[in-house]
């Protein structure tokens, strides 16, 4: 249950991770065009840039200060000195139970990247590089089930969680999330072309068997775009809400879900509702901090291009 | 470089396949594990596509069918089964009027979010696509706010857009503006809502775009410039024509994201329920409170199937203009 835009994406999408897997054979050498841009298109950039991360400083301001500072005329715009009091009356919350939905958070978001990226590699081999009968025709319906929404499903799906007893267990995120219709066809769309057919004809020919020389031949090639699916995999069931607020209880929550209950506990008390978002927030930070630039290129990417 | 990366070990591999088995073995084994390495060769796709048709068919397929029997029935909670009672259930959904507000909230909330987020995305993207100083640290810049979890996205703008003593309405207040009712006006809280959507968006689609931006020929704008046509001329005349295909393929994910909204809305205050008097309440919020509010199963069952088609009446819609556009760009000569 990944986002659906960033599912729908790479629909009509070219090859994963173009960027370092071919070396520019196709791509026509860049002419560069004039000379640097002058003073309008950075100060531009800067106010773009500058709104993109000022709501993350208004929770610090806010987080940091007290009930009272966001009713102050005179609010001062440097972070006041109360955000680890708030942040630790979030964490001591016995309603929200921080610590154990942050876990729960972490650990259901990395297993189910590596389930969707393995699970869609090993599917996204068969259809880009092994023949068989049918083939086409299930590729067609893996695309076509990406344009299907999740609301459509939570009722029955629900029902059945309720019956098996899993309501308030995080295995009922996660068993739906394990695979994914937007992986398989990201993993088919860049072995097609980084794979060449004589490769696999040559491991066959030295006696692999089939699943030998995916892991041998298949699992290497599709590092780069396996690192990408994971990552966006990990970022969106990290932000997940929808079916985890439905099926997720406050004793064993994920973070957005322990968000929503610290706003109802502390509606009066901004500042300890933003300190909230913060502390949630920066494990994806610093996540960002490390892999912002493999985001960057995987949605380029994934883009459309001409 | 794939290539060169994945040889090596398909050639270690060689010395013992090859130094192995044909010479010393008996025919018969090799007839054996010539059998065998057919049904390797046959069987093998379908092991593994099997996890995700298996996992779809249970998590995907049979919810989907689930919920077109439930929603023509009266789903009983307690029992845990239902009488079927025919249209019953889309004949109320859609006498509620509750169901009309719902359907214009969303739509307005969708129309605010989506058609400045596209115009904003390309002016960044064209800023972007210049020969900057820095492109890596910029582009990751525009992408910060994807990262951020929706709801906390909708946390911090709830307080930004608060009808007291919101940042917004300071900042209002400091031109002589009178202060707006973030909440309890219908358009100002849809504008609200909006402003979430397009914050966690916009760069997202920045760099969809740009990278159709930089597909598009430089000789284009050479030639262009040779002829003596402005920046602006040149952005008008070439980036956004030649951006068509991709815009259209951002406006029909954006669509089927943007009806389906719930985390923004749900988070906008803290009762969750779309406002006093359904001011911004969507489709979705909609669908929750009908199941797990008021726990009738049957009814929003039968709203998740009209939210459905809905969805693929837009895309169909947005897939016949798709086609005119495409075809009428054709003619331009790309």
């Amino acid at each position: 249950m990944t986002a659906t835009r960033s599912m729908v994406l790479a629909e009509t999408a070219e090859p994963a991770g173009r960027g370092p897997a071919d070396r520019g054979t196709r791509r026509r050498p860049r002419v560069v065009r004039g000379s640097r841009p002058g003073w309008f298109v950075y100060s531009a950039l800067a106010i773009v840039l500058a709104s993109a991360v000022f709501p993350f400083y208004w929770s610090l301001l806010i987080g940091s200060g007290d009930a009272s500072t966001i009713r102050d005329p005179n609010m001062s715009w440097l972070p006041g000195g109360n955000f680890l009091e708030n942040a630790a009356t979030v964490i001591n919350d016995p309603a929200v139970n921080f610590w154990r939905a942050l876990w729960n958070s972490i650990y259901s978001s990395a297993l189910i990247a590596l389930s969707v990226v393995f699970f869609s590699t090993l599917a996204g081999w068969a259809f880009a590089k092994l023949r068989f009968r049918g083939g086409r025709w299930l590729l067609v319906f893996v695309v076509a089930t990406m344009a299907v929404p999740t609301q459509l499903g939570v009722v029955p799906l629900y029902i059945l969680f309720a019956d098996l007893g899993w309501t308030g267990n995080i295995g009922a995120i996660i068993i739906p999330a394990l695979t994914s219709a937007f992986g398989v066809f990201w993993m088919t769309q860049y072995l097609q072309q980084s794979v060449p057919d004589e490769l696999i004809e040559a491991a066959r020919v030295d006696g692999a068997s089939s699943f030998r020389t995916f892991l041998t031949v298949g699992l290497p090639a599709a590092r780069p775009a396996a690192a990408m699916l994971g990552l966006f995999t990990f970022v969106s069931a990290w932000n997940n809400f929808f079916w985890p607020f439905i099926v997720l209880d406050r004793i064993d929550p994920t973070l957005p879900v322990a968000l929503s209950l610290l706003q109802s506990n502390h509606f009066v008390d901004y500042s300890i509702v933003l300190a909230g978002v913060l502390l949630s927030t920066i494990p994806l930070l610093i996540l960002f901090a490390f892999a912002g630039k493999q985001l960057v290129s995987g949605i380029m990417a994934g883009a459309v291009k001409g | 470089m794939t290539s060169t990366a994945t040889a090596p070990p398909s050639s270690a591999e060689r010395p013992d396949a090859t130094s192995g088995p044909p010479p010393q073995r008996a025919p018969k084994r090799i007839a054996f594990s010539h059998r065998l390495s057919r049904w390797d060769l046959k069987l093998s796709p379908y092991l593994y596509i099997s996890p995700f048709f298996i996992l779809f068919i249970v998590t995907g397929l049979f919810p989907i069918a689930y919920t077109a029997v439930i929603s023509f029935m009266d789903w009983d909670m307690v029992r845990n089964t239902g009488t079927f009672i025919g249209f019953d259930q889309y004949v109320y959904v859609l006498t509620q009027p509750k169901f009309w507000i719902a359907l214009r909230n969303t739509f307005s909330i969708f129309l605010l979010s989506s058609i400045p987020q596209l115009i904003l995305a390309i002016f960044i993207a064209a800023m972007l696509d210049q020969n900057i100083r820095a492109k890596t640290f910029w582009r990751m810049g525009v992408l910060v706010p994807y990262v951020m979890a929706p709801v906390a996205v909708a946390l911090i703008f709830s307080n930004m857009f608060g009808d007291q003593y919101g940042l917004v309405n300071t900042f209002l207040a400091d031109l002589g503006i009178p202060p707006v009712k973030w909440h309890s006006d219908a358009f100002a809280s849809h504008i609200a809502i909006a402003t979430m959507v397009n914050f966690r968006w916009t760069g997202y689609n920045t760099l969809i775009l740009l990278a159709a931006m930089q597909a598009i020929p430089r000789d284009y704008y050479e030639a262009a410039s040779i002829d003596g046509a402005s920046k602006l001329r040149q952005f008008f005349a070439i980036t956004v024509p030649s951006l068509r295909p991709t815009l259209i393929f951002v406006i029909i994910t954006s669509t089927i994201g943007g009806l389906q909204i719930f985390d923004e809305p749900r988070m906008y205050d803290q009762f969750g329920t779309g406002g006093a008097d359904s001011q911004w309440l969507t489709i979705t919020l909609y669908l929750y409170d009908i199941g797990w509010g008021q726990w009738n199963f049957g009814r929003a069952a039968a709203l998740a199937w009209i939210l459905f088609l809905i969805i693929l009446a837009i895309g169909v819609i947005n897939l016949l203009v798709t086609r005119r556009l495409v075809r009428n760009e054709g003619s331009v000569g790309r």
